[in-house]
């Protein structure tokens, strides 16, 4: 797009500049740009400052210090959370990333019409109320839960299974189901996008159906799974909602934490501190992961 | 390829999975209309005293008044913000493009808890009150993301030579934008109002950090979970709010095709262009 171009219509500015592309497209998204910077970027940079300084209970001492930062990466609780917080999300991930593949593979190789209901069917259930969706996991999976009288109903089992509520088990679960659409949709469209006729080429070069999907399908969908691994992973770590209301005392994670040192324990520059490290963490391994899919998986663009 | 035939696998693994992803769906109904007060199988009978029971919660009615002035503020401001972004993304080059549509764009992989905290912090330190206006500010923050998905492709569809026909035709380009553009990426913007009001009006952490002494609706749903006696009617609320955002999802799905096709789209395969 050059100056010359846009100009074709309208009327005669002062300055050729003024009515360039580069100019009305940066006057258009400064409203949205600069709501960003001031509620965003400004914000997490305050964070930044406030888990320096420290508070003595309403008061707020401005010196620098890192006595935060050395308290929430050496105290063994917090330590406990994080590397809790890492498991339960990468484990969630995982599984997440493990049911989602099959449906989503499903939907773009072998529903032929109506692949929009499909998605629209998938999705729904993640546009009812996340309270509640969380809400009723533990209805399902509680003492007397649906899951436990449908299982002595039936005959399997005698005595309710414990192992299944107020641990990290049930987060695990929760999350999984809660997250399930973000995985799916990235993985269907970068399987949707893989060209047919690569397909067509292994199969006529004698590939079978295991051999093919594995040397051709999986490796051209990575994209798809790498993205589904950063959607369902980054926020996984932070949820708040989950782990309080089915993970019971050994299910909690560092948002938990986080919001008590914001709260009760009145300790905002520590919750600080805890969440600038978290978000590290949760960066550099994002970083890694990225790094590696460039590295490893062949033909990326 | 795509004819292969499907293995028996498959499919009922599919069928599977979607019971997996509806079976905690399904129960709000029926437990709202469950006539005991404990929520657990065996289920005791029918009754609607549940439902009747929130007409009579004077709490509740308050925090739906708050839901929908912070979720309706927020569709409106949202959306604008994300016309101006989407418009500039799809038509324009400028310098620093993905730089700043990356800031932009940021909160949809950022956990809601740390946009909840630095919020609070700002809002601590400049000695502000929290108030349902601290609210809208994260919501926006959140919801701008999701608006510009649904409206970039608005745009990306539309025709570009109607623009320009109506800029040769010497109708000033301000006038182009609301007289041609604009209505024509309407059912976009409809779609985007519909999708952010949703996501505002089930948003929980933020309104958790940011409401001062108003609760919203998921706030106090939040402090309604802790009692037992009183989750027969939350059910109740649940099968009401489900039903709500079903309607409007449908609604912003039937803008959403109807856009794509007034701009001669493959709807199918823009499905799922929503999110």
């Amino acid at each position: 797009m050059t100056t010359a171009q846009a100009a074709s219509g309208g009327r005669a500015w002062r300055l050729p500049w003024l009515r360039s592309d580069h100019f009305t497209g940066l006057a258009l998204v400064s409203p949205t740009f600069l709501y960003a910077i001031a509620l965003l970027a400004m914000p997490l940079l305050a964070v930044v400052m406030f888990s320096f300084w420290t508070q003595d209970y309403l008061q707020i001492d401005r010196t620098f210090t890192l006595a935060n930062y050395e308290e929430a990466w050496s105290e063994p609780i917090y330590q406990l959370l994080m590397v809790r917080s890492l498991a339960i999300a990468g484990v969630t991930t995982v599984l997440t990333i493990l049911l989602a593949y099959p449906i989503a593979y499903f939907v773009a190789f072998h529903v032929q019409q109506r692949k929009a209901l499909w998605i629209f069917l998938i999705t729904i259930p993640f546009w009812t109320s996340y309270l509640l969706r969380v809400f009723l996991w533990k209805v399902i999976l509680g003492y007397n839960g649906v899951l436990n009288s449908t299982l002595e109903w039936l005959g399997l089992i005698k005595q309710p299974l414990t192992f299944i509520l107020y641990n990290a088990n049930a987060v695990v679960i929760t999350l999984a189901h809660a997250w399930a659409p973000f995985a799916i949709l990235p993985i269907y469209v970068a399987l949707e996008r893989i060209d047919r006729s690569l397909l067509e080429a292994a199969k006529d070069l004698g590939d079978g159906p295991f051999r093919r999907f594995w040397r051709v399908t999986l490796p051209l969908s990575m994209g798809g799974v790498v993205a589904a691994f950063l959607i369902v992973f980054i926020p996984t770590i932070g949820d708040y909602v989950t782990p309080r209301l089915v993970g019971g005392t050994d299910g909690l994670m560092i948002a938990n934490m986080i919001q008590a040192q914001f709260s009760k324990a009145n300790n905002k520059p520590l919750g600080a501190a805890l969440a600038i490290s978290a978000m590290l963490i949760v960066t550099s391994i994002a970083l890694l992961i990225f790094w590696l899919n460039r590295r490893f998986t062949p033909g990326q663009r | 390829m795509s004819n292969a035939r499907t293995p028996n696998w498959l499919v009922l693994y599919a069928i599977g999975y979607l019971i997996f992803l509806y079976a905690p769906v399904l129960l709000l109904p029926i437990f709202a209309f469950n006539d005991s007060a404990i929520v657990n199988f065996p289920l005791r009978g029918f009754t609607t005293q549940w439902f009747e029971g929130l007409w009579a919660t004077d709490a509740l009615h308050s925090a739906v008044r708050n839901s929908l002035f912070v979720a309706l503020t927020t569709c409106v401001i949202s959306t604008v913000l994300g016309v101006c972004a989407a418009r500039a993304s799809t038509r324009y080059q400028f310098p620093a493009k993905r730089g700043i549509m990356g800031l932009i764009m940021v909160p949809l992989v950022l956990p809601e808890i740390i946009v909840a905290v630095s919020l609070l912090v700002v809002l601590i330190q400049l000695g502000l009150d929290l108030s349902l206006w601290s609210v809208v500010l994260g919501h926006v923050l959140i919801c701008v993301p999701f608006s510009i998905a649904v409206l970039a492709s608005a745009f990306r569809n539309f025709d570009r030579s109607l623009e320009e026909a109506s800029l040769d035709l010497g109708v000033g380009r301000v006038a182009t934008f609301f007289k041609i553009t604009l209505p024509l990426v309407a059912p976009g913007i409809i779609s985007s109002l519909l999708i952010t009001f949703t996501i505002s009006l089930d948003e929980f952490i933020i309104a958790f950090f940011l409401t001062g002494t108003d609760a919203t609706l998921p706030v106090y749903i939040w402090s309604q979970l802790r009692f037992t006696a009183k989750l027969p009617g939350v059910m109740a609320l649940g099968t009401i709010l489900l039903a709500v955002s079903l309607l409007l999802l449908i609604l912003a799905e039937w803008f959403r095709r109807w856009s794509a096709k007034r701009s001669g789209a493959d709807v199918e395969s823009s499905a799922g262009g929503l999110f």
